[in-house]
């Protein structure tokens, strides 16, 4: 729409389209087991709002949502529950790694602990920090945005590599 | 500019430990006492705080006594231990290879007392799980840890560690990094339902 | 699927060809009951913990839990790591209150030492162990509210905690796992107006408790949700080792700050809030009674605190000054020897106990001498916590169990060590 209400005319790519209405409605599954989590409410309460980036709608079940957020210790206990909750999502599908302990284990390079949740699923970004501060979440959702945009995450690659391959079999 | 490198640090445990003495000292003593004379020989060893580093009174009771003396120090007048504080265990690398160590604490009189089991492998502890309910779950983590066996427990199994765990990773000879991967979730057991 | 119903379907169809229902109407069918996992991931539960329950209808009939799922082996780190690596550990712990574990841990180990503090330090630890109960307190009834649907509680609570937290930023620079409290003194002194600070903080804190307190005491739906419900008796709590707020909601008056006086708490003035049910709602009111109480203290101490060192005079323990460790050759060594090799703990053993959040904070400290410890036992109030919910919630709606455990204040740092 233009200044003085009339209609005109946006033009862009089908794709960068899609993925801008993605990239603004994200819907996070909280995945907190320790600490981490306490600050991933903080970041969702009073102060600082994630509402404001268009990713409030929490929603628990990995069927309705498209962000996993897992924030705190995987330990190998853990771990199957993790991937099965990362498989039962549904593309396309994002993964922040939300601290020192998922990012890599942090200090806690021990017999339960596994050392970084790549080693079960894939990740998109890192926040760094034991715990992060919830500004450091905020960033690292933002930069998620940016690469959601672009269509450089995980899911999104596969997607456009599965459809290439198709291509060619064509 | 001083500095020492060559510091004595065999000191006594003066400050907290040291007022509970005053307070206490005599109550202990005469718990010792009649600890002694009730249950005999079943009393190994008692380690007091001002001739051994501790702050409380250590009682080494023989393993198949525990629950007997740990149900005469809950209700017996002058005890009154009836708070569980804890039950944990310690590897102490040598023969009996496991203490098992219980911290009690009395509500009314707030003083506190440690009785130990000295176990070694494979042998077995009487459960305290008739004296105070809540010992389940804290001998089933010693038994996790360190694979001190319980006779008589209602419901011994893995508690922290996955069920498919293989060793006691608080054992001395366990590796801080050993790892194990488990490929899927643990499953749920409808017999352990209570 | 277990079928305990001895009830076979000839039976019920007879019943209703006579127009009486004389069964349970909750166990329409015999075979009604299922089998529900809730958990590791479950919204309502606060960690990653997992309840296992067969119900029939909504009837929790049968139930355990379990745990175990962010075990970090701490105890096991404690003695492979020296006394004074292990400080970044214990934040780790109850990770609501950071602070009070630092200064449980920090206790323990001088009272292995026998090392003495000056006052200042101690009464900074007290100011810091009470803002930290106010906040893990906060948490506990403002998620307790939420899982029992009162969001805007949560955010009156949340953003005090918020507060409170820019007051922990200044003494550490950490939010949440701070890492204060050094063995045998503090990281920092706290920085200047402080006291004031706080006082000013506390004086808010009051009014928005009370407007909490408004919000939530006496609503209908949070009253029919709470009382009666998740009752766990004053036997039932000694029996299962329960302490702190959940104890002395079902009239265990025990509070180890009062009994077992550690630090200043002999010179503070304050009172111990019992209840005498033991349900939902009395641990939610012994939690607010704590909170303000807690505030009591922290304006008590930051009147009591006078300037002074914040390091006790023993060179065993104490970290060396930067000025000497850049500038002299000597400093330099023991600096060196003080991290890399750590200082040696004279071989003994002590239980040290502190009034945490959640309950009696115990620190089972074995040491061989060596700068590393023999054996370090954590007692978490936790554990003790989580084992009586199966008893508390057996008989009840799979709702109420919601409440029930939001209310006993599960920390999955502390639960699983």
């Amino acid at each position: 729409m233009s200044k003085d209400g009339s209609a005109t005319y946006l033009t862009t790519r089908l794709d960068d389209f899609v993925n801008w209405g993605r990239k603004n409605s994200m819907w996070p599954l909280p995945f907190g087991t320790s600490c981490c989590g306490i600050e991933m409410m903080a970041t969702l309460a009073s102060d600082y709002d994630m509402a404001r980036f268009g990713a409030e709608a929490m929603r628990f079940s990995p069927r309705q949502s498209d962000l996993l957020i897992v924030a705190g210790i995987i330990n190998t206990k853990m771990a199957p529950v993790l991937k099965t909750i990362y498989d039962q999502m549904s593309e396309p599908k994002w993964v922040m790694s939300f601290g020192a302990c998922a990012s890599s284990g942090g200090i806690f390079n021990v017999y339960s602990v596994t050392q970084g949740i790549d080693t079960v699923i894939p990740v998109d970004v890192y926040v760094p920090g034991c715990p992060p501060s919830p500004e450091g979440v905020i960033h690292a959702l933002m930069r998620l945005q940016d690469s959601v945009q672009k269509g450089e995450t995980y899911s999104q690659r596969r997607e456009q590599n599965l459809k290439s391959a198709q291509l060619k079999l064509k | 500019m001083d500095i020492k490198f060559d510091m004595d640090i065999r000191q006594p445990i003066p400050s907290n430990g040291g007022s509970w003495l005053a307070q206490w000292g005599e109550g202990w003593k005469s718990q010792v006492a009649r600890l002694q004379e009730k249950f005999g020989a079943s009393i190994e060893e008692v380690r007091m705080p001002p001739d051994y580093p501790t702050d409380v009174p250590i009682i080494y009771v023989k393993k198949e006594a525990i629950a007997q003396v740990l149900e005469f120090a809950k209700n017996e007048a002058g005890f009154e231990y009836n708070f569980l504080s804890d039950i944990t265990a310690t590897d102490e690398e040598m023969e009996p290879r496991f203490e098992v160590v219980y911290n009690l604490f009395s509500h009314s009189k707030f003083w506190r007392i440690r009785f130990k089991v000295r176990v070694s492998e494979g042998a077995e502890v009487p459960t305290a799980t008739g004296v105070w309910k809540g010992a389940n779950w804290a001998e089933r983590e010693v038994f996790d840890m360190f694979g001190v066996k319980f006779s008589g427990h209602p419901d011994l199994r893995r508690i922290l560690m996955d069920a498919r765990w293989v060793g006691h990773p608080l054992r001395k000879d366990y590796p801080l990094k050993g790892y194990q991967i488990f490929p899927s979730a643990e499953p749920i057991d409808p017999s352990f339902l209570r | 699927m277990p079928n305990d119903s001895k009830r076979e379907i000839g039976s019920l169809s007879s019943n209703i060809e006579h127009g009486v229902m004389e069964h349970d109407t909750d166990d329409l069918w015999g075979d009604s009951r299922v089998l529900m996992n809730i958990g590791p991931t479950h919204p309502s539960m606060h960690g990653a913990l997992r309840m296992v329950a067969q119900l029939n209808g909504e009837t929790i009939e049968k139930s355990y839990c379990e745990f175990g799922y962010t075990h970090r082996a701490k105890e096991k780190l404690g003695e492979n790591r020296t006394y004074h690596q292990f400080v970044v550990y214990t934040d780790r712990l109850n990770y609501c209150s950071a602070l009070i574990n630092n200064v449980a841990y920090a206790m323990a180990v001088e009272k292995l030492m026998g090392v003495e503090l000056p006052p200042r330090a101690i009464w900074i630890r007290m100011m810091c162990a009470e803002i930290a109960r106010i906040m893990d307190h906060l948490v506990c009834v403002g998620i307790n509210a939420v899982d029992l649907g009162a969001f805007s509680f949560f955010l009156y609570g949340f953003h005090q905690r918020e507060e409170g937290y820019s007051l922990i930023e200044e003494l550490c620079g950490a939010r949440l796992t701070t890492s204060y409290t050094r063995i045998g003194g503090l990281m920092h002194d706290a920085p200047e107006g402080w006291e004031k600070r706080c006082k000013a903080w506390v004086v808010k804190t009051r009014k928005v408790i009370d407007e909490m307190d408004e919000l939530l005491t006496g609503n209908k739906i949070w009253c029919q949700r709470t009382i009666g419900v998740g009752v766990f008796s004053r036997q039932q709590c000694l029996d299962y080792s329960f302490s702190g707020p959940v104890a002395r909601a079902a009239g265990i008056d025990l509070d180890l700050r009062r009994d077992q006086p550690c630090m200043f708490y002999k010179n503070v003035e304050f009172d111990v809030p019992i209840a005498r049910n033991g349900d939902v709602f009395d641990r939610y009111m012994v939690r607010m009674e704590e909170i303000r109480q807690s505030l009591n203290i922290v304006s008590q101490c930051a009147d009591k605190i006078q300037p002074g060192p914040i390091w006790a005079e023993d060179k065993r323990v104490r970290i060396p000054d930067k000025d000497v460790v850049h500038n002299t050759m000597e400093g330099m060594i023991h600096h060196f020897k003080f991290f890399m090799h750590g200082f040696d703990v004279p071989e003994g053993e002590a239980y040290t106990q502190f009034e945490a959040a959640n309950g009696e904070l115990g620190f089972y400290i074995v040491s061989k001498g060596s700068p590393r410890a023999h054996r370090m036992r954590i007692r978490g109030p936790s554990v003790w916590h989580f084992q009586g919910l199966d008893p508390m919630v057996k008989g009840s709606k799979i709702a109420d169990a919601v409440a029930a455990l939001g209310s006993i204040n599960i920390i999955a740092g502390e639960l699983d060590r």
